[in-house]
């Protein structure tokens, strides 16, 4: 257990940023209680609707700096959709925007110092990925019928192996929605992991002579880290959307 | 007594199941450079390549922070 | 020595113990991400987010952005289309300033080439009419000079004649006048030729 105290006074408690806690009073975690959790998702909401409703409230031929970024996250999630997904696939485009945009501010707004990062715990990120993977199933089954099985019957390998590799794209396809949600879960969790252990070595030159060289040190990496954390908080929100823009592909299109 | 030599070797094992990244590290290294080299004997294309390239290395890495969830879990779950 | 570690495991235990306990209250102890007292809490919020966001973009934010870069599109095209006339303009203009620039070299090189055959032939006239009054100053000039050489010849074979006659009566020589005359002209002539 991490939670020991050692005898130095060194506290490592990387894991405790991620506790849900009631935000008002101290009970019990109901299914309607206002938590932690729940501030930073609504934050999350709440700066997606200042960007993009009080931001393009101007509606300018020639953009405000604000009004730009909104349109520049427009533009690239339409054209990624179009690209990797097709033209039909645009209608999602809504779907897949809201998911882009709820992954990304929650990943930014996360990295704040104390901030709370929905997108880090399990239950959300699954919760997303099993939305995408309902969706395209559902929407393979709806526009295919059963033709959207042939996803999984490789017509181009040898007759004999076809079953094996039947069995294998079955089972990878089932597992995409679990790697799908532990890629983003597990990126931002270990990022802001190892940016509270190195920050738990920081108050190191409080206690013992060897912290002049520790403390320095450790800054050194959080820095580095947090700097990294930025890079990924992006790459991941971008990877979590194309992979969903990928299986949507699959839905429209299944013939191999 | 029975429970330190549980915990010394769930410890033991979030140490082991931390070499799983080295391998992710390797896997991202691979795609990226192998996406360098290809992009610039061919410059034209690689601009369209580059959404191929972060899927790479996001399988790659994913496979990366599973063996560090399994150092967590050790870590903190067992 | 031993005393002590057995003092540590108890304290371990006890803290374990504690932890334990602590850990099924709040899972502090464990993964957070693992404690699935939390995950109904977090399921609900979190598709309610989704669902407010899902409304927000697509009732108000997507549908106004999309007619924003619509109609900044449509804007561009039509700029472009109007700078295409505005250059097709300017192209024609430019031709036309061009035409009239050789236009008027034109005219000013026939009003030159004009004036200059004007004033060659008036030149031309002023100079026949000198180059006559030359000749008729010239032919009276010459007129005059052969009348002046002829009265003068005449006046030498005269005073030839007239010496000649004198010359021959000094000698005493009876000559006739007209043998006299007639010898002199023949001398004259033949002097001459």
């Amino acid at each position: 257990m991490a939670a020991e105290e050692h005898g130095e006074g060194l506290a490592f408690h990387p894991m405790d940023q991620f506790i849900v806690s009631p935000l008002f009073g101290d009970g019990e975690v109901g299914v309607f209680t206002i938590t932690n959790a729940t501030l930073w998702m609504a934050l999350s909401v709440l700066a997606i609707a200042l960007l993009f409703i009080v931001g393009t409230r101007g509606r300018a031929i020639v953009p405000t700096r604000i009004q730009s970024i909104a349109e520049l996250a427009y533009g690239f999630i339409h054209k990624m959709v179009e690209d990797v997904a097709g033209k039909e696939a645009l209608s999602f485009f809504p779907y897949i925007f809201t998911v882009f945009l709820f992954i990304v501010f929650s990943n930014f707004l996360g990295l704040l110092p104390m901030a709370f990062t929905p997108t880090s715990h399990i239950a959300v990120t699954a919760i997303l990925a099993i939305g995408v993977f309902l969706t395209v199933t559902i929407v393979g089954f709806v526009k295919n019928g059963a033709g959207f099985l042939g996803l999984f019957w490789v017509s181009s390998a040898p007759l004999a192996l076809r079953p094996v590799l039947a069995l294998i794209e079955v089972i990878s396809y089932f597992v995409r929605p679990v790697s799908h949600s532990i890629r983003l879960a597990g990126n931002m969790m270990a990022g802001h992991a190892v940016i509270k252990v190195f920050a738990a070595f920081a108050p190191l030159i409080l206690i013992s002579g060897i912290g002049v060289a520790v403390t320095p040190l450790s800054i050194v990496a959080i820095t580095a880290m947090y700097g990294l954390e930025i890079l990924v908080a992006f790459i991941q929100a971008y990877v979590f959307t194309i992979l969903t823009c990928v299986y949507l592909k699959d839905a429209l299109h299944p013939s191999h | 007594m029975e429970g330190s030599i549980v915990q010394m070797g769930a410890y033991i094992g979030a140490g082991l199941a931390c070499m799983g990244m080295g391998g992710a590290a390797v896997g991202v290294g691979n795609v990226a450079g192998n996406f360098l080299s290809g992009a610039l004997r061919n410059p034209s294309a690689a601009a369209g390549q580059t959404a191929t390239l972060f899927i790479g290395i996001a399988f790659a890495e994913a496979l990366g922070i599973f063996s560090f969830l399994v150092a967590l879990l050790l870590m903190f779950a067992v | 020595m031993e005393e002590t570690v057995l003092e540590h495991g108890a304290e371990q235990a006890a803290e374990h113990g504690a932890a334990a306990a602590h850990g099924a209250e709040a899972a502090s102890g464990g993964m957070p991400q693992l404690d699935f007292a939390t995950f109904p809490n977090q399921i609900f919020w979190l598709v309610v987010s989704l669902v407010v966001l899902y409304f927000i973009l697509s009732r108000v934010a997507l549908p106004r952005i999309g007619s924003v870069l619509a109609e900044r599109t449509g804007t561009i095209t039509n700029d472009i289309a109007a700078a295409e006339t505005f250059k097709q303009q300017a192209a024609e203009a430019e031709a036309a300033y061009h035409k009239a620039l050789d236009d008027a070299r034109a005219a000013a090189a026939k009003v030159v080439e004009e004036s200059r055959a004007e004033i060659q032939k008036e030149l031309d006239v002023a100079i026949a009419k000198a180059d006559a009054e030359i000749a008729a100053r010239t032919a009276e000039s010459e007129a005059r000079i052969a009348e002046i050489r002829e009265s003068a010849a005449e006046a030498v074979s005269k005073v030839a004649k007239d010496t000649t006659q004198e010359i021959l009566t000094a000698f005493g020589v009876q000559a006739d006048a007209a043998a006299v005359q007639s010898a002199v002209d023949q001398r004259l002539n033949g002097g001459a030729a």
